[in-house]
C-alpha cells in the first residue's frame, strides 16, 4: 500500500524524470508548432474551391481522425525504414504527432472561421477590402476567439498523446517511469511520479485555455 | 519481395479478423460501461452535494490530466502490489472504463447545466420527485447538447482501445505489432490495421457529423 511508498527512490531518479519532462516539454513543443502550420495548410486545401487542394485534404483529415495515433506511430516506425528512410525515432515520433494534431487542428481552425457569420464577409467584400485585409480585419479577429480555447485544448491532447512515443523508445516522461520499473521494479513510486508530473503540465494548460476563453470571448462583446 | 508478403499477409488474415472481434469486444463492453457510469457520474456532478462534486472534480482531474498509457500501467503493475491480480483483458476494460466515464461525465454534466433553472423549478413545482424531474424533464432536454459530443467521444474511446495493446491484450494494434516482426512490411501491415480501424470508426464520425447538423437547428 502507500504507506511504504519509498520517497527515496524519486529523489535518486529525479534527475531522470526532470530529463525526461524537459523532452516531453521539447517534443510536444515542437510537434505542435510543426501541426499548426500544417493544420493551417490543410484547413486552407479543406475549404478552398479547388478540387485537387480539397479532396487530398479531405482524405487527409479523415483518415487521421478515425485511425488510432498508435496505430500512426507504428506506421512510420515500421515503414519508413522499407521505404529507405531511417530516421531517429525521436523524429519519427515527432512527424506522427504533428500529422495527427494537424488534423485535429485543421478541423477547429475550420470551425473558427465557418463561425463567423457570411455577411461579415461580404461587408468586407462591398468595402473594397482585398483577400488579405478581409482576413486580417474581418475574419481572422472574429475567429481567434472561438479557435484559441479548443487549439489549447489540443495542445492539452498533444502532451498527453507524446507518452505514446515511450512505446518506440522515445526517451520521454513516460519512458522513464518504464526504465524506473524496469531496474528498481518499483512501479508506484515511478507511474505516480509521471503521472504527477504529467498533472502539472496539464493544470498549467488548462489555466491558460480557462483564462482565454474569458478573455477572448469578451472581445466578442465590442 | 512486396508481392510475396502480401500474399503471405493474404494468408494470416484470419489472424487479424481475430484482432478485430477482439478490439470490438473491448470497445463495444467499455462503451456501455462508461456511458452508464458517465451518466451516474455526470448526474451528482451536475447536482447539489458539494463533497460529492468535488470527488468527482478530483477523480475527472486525475484522468484527463495523465495519459492514458500511464493510467494502464497504473492499473496493470501497481494494483497487483495492493494484492488486486488482474489479467491483461479485465485490466484493460477496467481501465478503459475508468478513463471514458471522466470524459463522459463532463458531457453529461455540462448537458445538464446548459438547462436553465426555470426547467427544474416547472418540474418540481408540477409534483415530480428528483428521479422524474431528471429522467422526464432535464435528460430529454439536455441529450441535445449531450449527444453530438457524446458520438465523438465515443470515436475517441474506439482509437484508445489501441493503447492496451501495451499490455499484451491481443487486439487489432498488438496483432499488426507481432506480424510486422515476421513480416516487414511496415507500410502494408499498418495499412491494414489503419483500414480495419477506419471501417468502425469513420461510421461513427459521419453519425457525429449528422447529429451536430441536426441539433444545431
Amino acid at each position: 500500500m502507500l504507506t511504504d511508498f519509498n520517497f527515496r527512490i524519486i529523489m535518486e531518479y529525479l534527475p531522470l524524470f526532470l530529463t525526461g519532462l524537459k523532452s516531453t516539454f521539447l517534443i510536444s513543443i515542437v510537434s505542435l508548432l510543426l501541426a499548426l502550420a500544417t493544420g493551417i495548410i490543410a484547413c486552407a486545401g479543406r475549404i478552398s474551391s479547388f478540387k485537387y487542394l480539397k479532396y487530398p485534404a479531405i482524405a487527409y483529415i479523415e483518415v487521421i481522425r478515425s485511425t488510432p495515433l498508435l496505430v500512426q506511430i507504428y506506421f512510420l516506425y515500421f515503414g519508413l525504414p522499407t521505404l529507405g528512410l531511417r530516421i531517429p525515432e525521436i523524429q519519427t515520433g515527432i512527424l506522427a504527432l504533428m500529422l495527427n494534431s494537424g488534423a485535429y487542428i485543421a478541423e477547429i481552425i475550420r470551425a473558427g472561421i465557418s463561425s463567423v457569420d457570411e455577411g461579415q464577409l461580404e461587408a468586407g467584400v462591398s468595402s473594397g477590402l482585398n483577400y488579405f485585409q478581409r482576413m486580417r480585419f474581418i475574419i481572422l479577429p472574429q475567429a481567434l476567439g472561438v479557435t484559441v480555447p479548443p487549439l489549447l485544448g489540443q495542445a492539452i491532447v498533444l502532451v498527453k498523446d507524446s507518452s505514446l512515443l515511450s512505446l518506440i523508445s522515445v526517451m520521454e516522461l513516460t519512458r522513464c517511469g518504464q526504465t524506473m520499473t524496469s531496474e528498481r521494479f518499483m512501479p508506484s513510486e515511478a507511474f505516480f511520479t509521471v503521472a504527477f508530473f504529467y498533472m502539472c503540465i496539464y493544470f498549467v494548460l488548462k489555466a491558460l485555455a480557462d483564462w482565454s476563453q474569458k478573455k477572448l470571448i469578451f472581445r466578442e462583446a465590442y | 519481395m512486396m508481392a510475396f508478403y502480401f500474399s503471405r499477409l493474404v494468408e494470416i488474415y484470419p489472424f487479424f479478423l481475430k484482432g478485430l472481434w477482439m478490439t470490438s469486444k473491448i470497445a463495444f463492453i467499455s462503451l456501455i460501461t462508461c456511458t452508464l457510469l458517465g451518466f451516474v457520474l455526470g448526474i451528482f456532478r451536475s447536482g447539489k452535494n458539494p463533497i460529492l462534486k468535488w470527488i468527482i472534480g478530483v477523480y475527472v482531474s486525475f484522468v484527463r490530466g495523465t495519459p492514458f498509457v500511464v493510467q494502464i500501467f497504473i492499473i496493470f503493475f501497481i494494483l497487483p502490489d495492493w494484492g488486486i491480480q488482474l489479467e491483461a483483458f479485465p485490466a484493460a476494460l477496467l481501465a478503459m472504463a475508468i478513463m471514458g466515464s471522466a470524459f463522459i461525465c463532463e458531457i453529461v454534466a455540462g448537458g445538464i447545466n446548459s438547462i436553465s433553472k426555470g426547467q427544474w423549478e416547472a418540474a418540481a413545482s408540477s409534483g415530480l420527485s428528483l428521479i422524474q424531474q431528471l429522467r422526464l424533464v432535464i435528460i430529454p432536454q439536455a441529450m441535445k447538447v449531450i449527444l453530438p459530443p457524446l458520438v465523438g467521444q465515443y470515436v475517441l474511446l474506439i482509437k484508445d482501445t489501441s493503447v492496451v495493446s501495451v499490455i499484451g491484450v491481443m487486439e487489432l494494434t498488438r496483432v499488426g505489432w507481432v506480424t510486422v516482426v515476421r513480416i516487414p512490411e511496415g507500410l502494408m501491415v499498418f495499412s491494414l490495421v489503419g483500414i480495419l480501424y477506419f471501417s468502425i470508426s469513420y461510421p461513427l464520425i459521419l453519425l457525429s457529423n449528422y447529429l451536430e447538423r441536426k441539433m444545431a437547428l
